[in-house]
């Protein structure tokens, strides 16, 4: 689970003319940038769906101009004063905040989609492997007491290897306590959609991404509660190749449907059309 | 069994067993050398367990004679009528459940079973429980809200089953539906760790109006062996590791996670059988008839409240 190894080195290059391309990190072929960003970072050979940034997903669903940030404030917490091998937590996360401007591993905030207006959440895998912590179930909890308030929907949109060890109990607490928020909505009769993204897993998908009213998974996204090698070592069996991909959780009765990222945000409007509003 | 760290005690052990063999009929002297091996055994082993690590904790909650929640069932309860099945798929043997009466009070008991010999072991999955297991343990608990009786949930498990059929059935779906519905439940809940709590096997059922844990238990968001593995690249820096982790039931009162600690007689739970029934049953007792004075409202207020309070710190 290498949360803190980047998966591909953004060293800062000369400029030069390969940065008007990309390389698809799947199937290598080579992706002129503007097209890559018009695509959302998908690639147009093999439609991989690249990890997009919580900016880019705002800019992707919210009506422009719309989107308010709540709960800004909210930032990392370090409950136990743990440190391992590579050191403390706390200068850890401090500098995953410094480069990626981010206080924890969720943005949230209202906005209007196609026009209706909604409460979003969405994850950021750059924040430590989009890992669950009590900064992140904080940021859950109020956003949906502000959907609550509103009565407006609420949407996550997941990318998150699960709980964040660094908090411990701390950590896996939030998984009951951001249920506990989404309960509240559901008793109230409004509408939450879970959008799981490459990854959904561990306690993530053991919470709050697996108790949506509707669930829409990205293509090709990786969405499981255990991790493949455990399990490869727990039956001594080679697992198949499509294991816990989106495709197959569709197939398991576990999403409603996979939609590409071009069609998300209509397909989101779309379905909330269908939620009669009093 | 005896583990590692219990070296002076065993050593004393070994003495006792000793002379009681080299003296079949033993002479006063000797009795009152036996008695005087006893009582440095008991102190021996008091001060062993007074400064455990928490590493070593890990290993008296994992100990094979370890009361598991038929000990606790048959020793807490006058009745337990067992129900099976989960209505979708099977009966998982890893989560069992069912009615029981407690001190007069009826119950509703759901809990992790990790099994005592091989066989039962297997059966259980070693106390992993599956997807079933879990939509069992739910669909009890909604049977105890219709009935109006309190649900006790026995936490001993070292995580949910990571199987592939398990992946299939929606392992993740079933944790976080309990979750769910868990925090509207509208009869008390009272969640106790008696040994492993493993994770988001363990919240799968932990969803309590109060969270108990016996003092040796540990309660953790991944095993220390498997957070060695991945924040220091060596598993056998699970010492290090469970240290960090804050996984004892003194770190976790301390972070408000735990609310009570339920005592153990000196040696651990695995020593003395009727001594943690009745320190357990004095526990859960206490609690049971404080919640159950509530109003369901207040209930889920509180319920509500404790959980929106994990982990805010400022």
């Amino acid at each position: 689970m290498g949360w803190f190894t980047k998966r591909h080195e953004t060293a800062p290059k000369p400029e030069s003319k390969e940065d008007i391309w990309i390389q698809c990190p799947a199937c290598k072929a080579h992706i002129y940038k503007e097209e890559w960003e018009k695509s959302f970072k998908v690639c147009s050979q093999c439609s991989y769906h690249e990890r997009m940034t919580w900016r880019e997903r705002v800019d992707l669903l919210i009506d422009p101009k719309t989107f308010t940030e709540l709960s800004a404030k909210v930032s990392f917490n370090d409950p136990l004063k743990f440190s391992d091998a590579k050191g403390s937590y706390a200068e850890k996360a401090a500098e995953t905040r410094t480069k990626t401007g981010l206080n924890e591993s969720i943005v949230t905030g209202y906005g209007k989609m196609g026009g209706i207006k909604v409460v979003v959440g969405v994850m950021d895998f750059r924040f430590l492997g989009g890992s669950l912590a009590s900064g992140t179930g904080e940021k859950i909890l109020q956003a949906a007491l502000y959907a609550l308030k509103q009565r407006w929907p609420f949407i996550i949109v997941s990318a998150s290897g699960g709980a964040r060890m660094h908090e411990g109990m701390v950590s896996l607490m939030q998984m009951p306590k951001t249920c506990a928020a989404l309960a509240q909505l559901r008793e109230a009769g409004l509408p939450y959609v879970s959008v799981m993204t490459d990854p959904t897993t561990g306690g993530v998908s053991a919470s709050y991404a697996m108790v949506g009213d509707i669930h829409i998974a990205e293509p090709k996204a990786l969405i499981g509660f255990a991790g493949r090698r455990v399990i490869e070592e727990t039956i001594k069996q080679k697992l198949p190749d499509d294991f816990q991909t989106a495709e197959y959780l569709l197939e398991h009765g576990f999403v409603d449907m996979i939609v590409p990222r071009k069609d998300l945000k209509n397909t989101l409007t779309q379905l909330l059309k269908y939620y009669g509003r009093r | 069994m005896n583990l590692d760290f219990e070296k002076p005690v065993s050593e004393i052990e070994e003495a006792i067993a000793d002379l009681k063999a080299k003296n079949p009929e033993p002479s006063a002297d000797v009795k009152a050398e036996l008695d005087k091996l006893e009582a440095s055994r008991l102190a021996s082993l008091k001060s062993v367990y007074a400064s455990l690590t928490p590493w070593q904790m890990v290993q008296v909650a994992r100990h094979p004679d370890r009361p598991l929640i038929r000990d606790f069932l048959a020793g807490l309860c006058s009745e337990f009528i067992e129900l099976h099945g989960d209505r979708h798929f099977g009966d998982d043997q890893g989560m069992i459940g069912g009615f029981a009466t407690l001190d007069g009070i009826r119950v509703m008991v759901i809990g992790h079973q990790k099994g005592r010999t091989l066989e039962d072991k297997i059966k259980c999955n070693f106390g992993q429980a599956c997807p079933e297991g879990y939509r069992k343990a739910l669909r009890l608990m909604k049977l105890a809200e219709k009935f109006h009786v309190p649900v006790i949930a026995f936490i001993d498990t070292p995580g949910a089953f990571p199987g592939k059929d398990a992946e299939e059935r929606g392992q993740a779906e079933a944790i976080a539906r309990n979750l769910l519905e868990m925090a509207v439940l509208k009869t008390p809940v009272i969640a106790i760790v008696t040994g492993e709590g493993g994770s988001g096997g363990a919240i799968g059922i932990g969803v309590g109006d109060v969270i108990l844990m016996l003092s040796n238990a540990v309660y953790s968001v991944i095993s220390p062996e498997g957070c060695a593995s991945i924040l220091w690249r060596d598993g056998t820096k699970a010492p290090e590791a469970a240290n960090a982790l804050k996984i004892t039931a003194k770190s976790l009162l301390d972070l408000k996670i735990a609310d009570e600690i339920v005592p153990e007689p000196v040696g651990g739970a695995h020593r003395d059988y009727p001594g943690t029934m009745a320190a357990t049953r004095k526990v859960l007792v206490k609690h049971l008839k404080r919640l159950q004075g509530l109003s369901s409202k207040k209930l889920l207020k509180r319920r509500f409240d404790k959980y929106a309070a994990m982990g805010r710190f400022r």
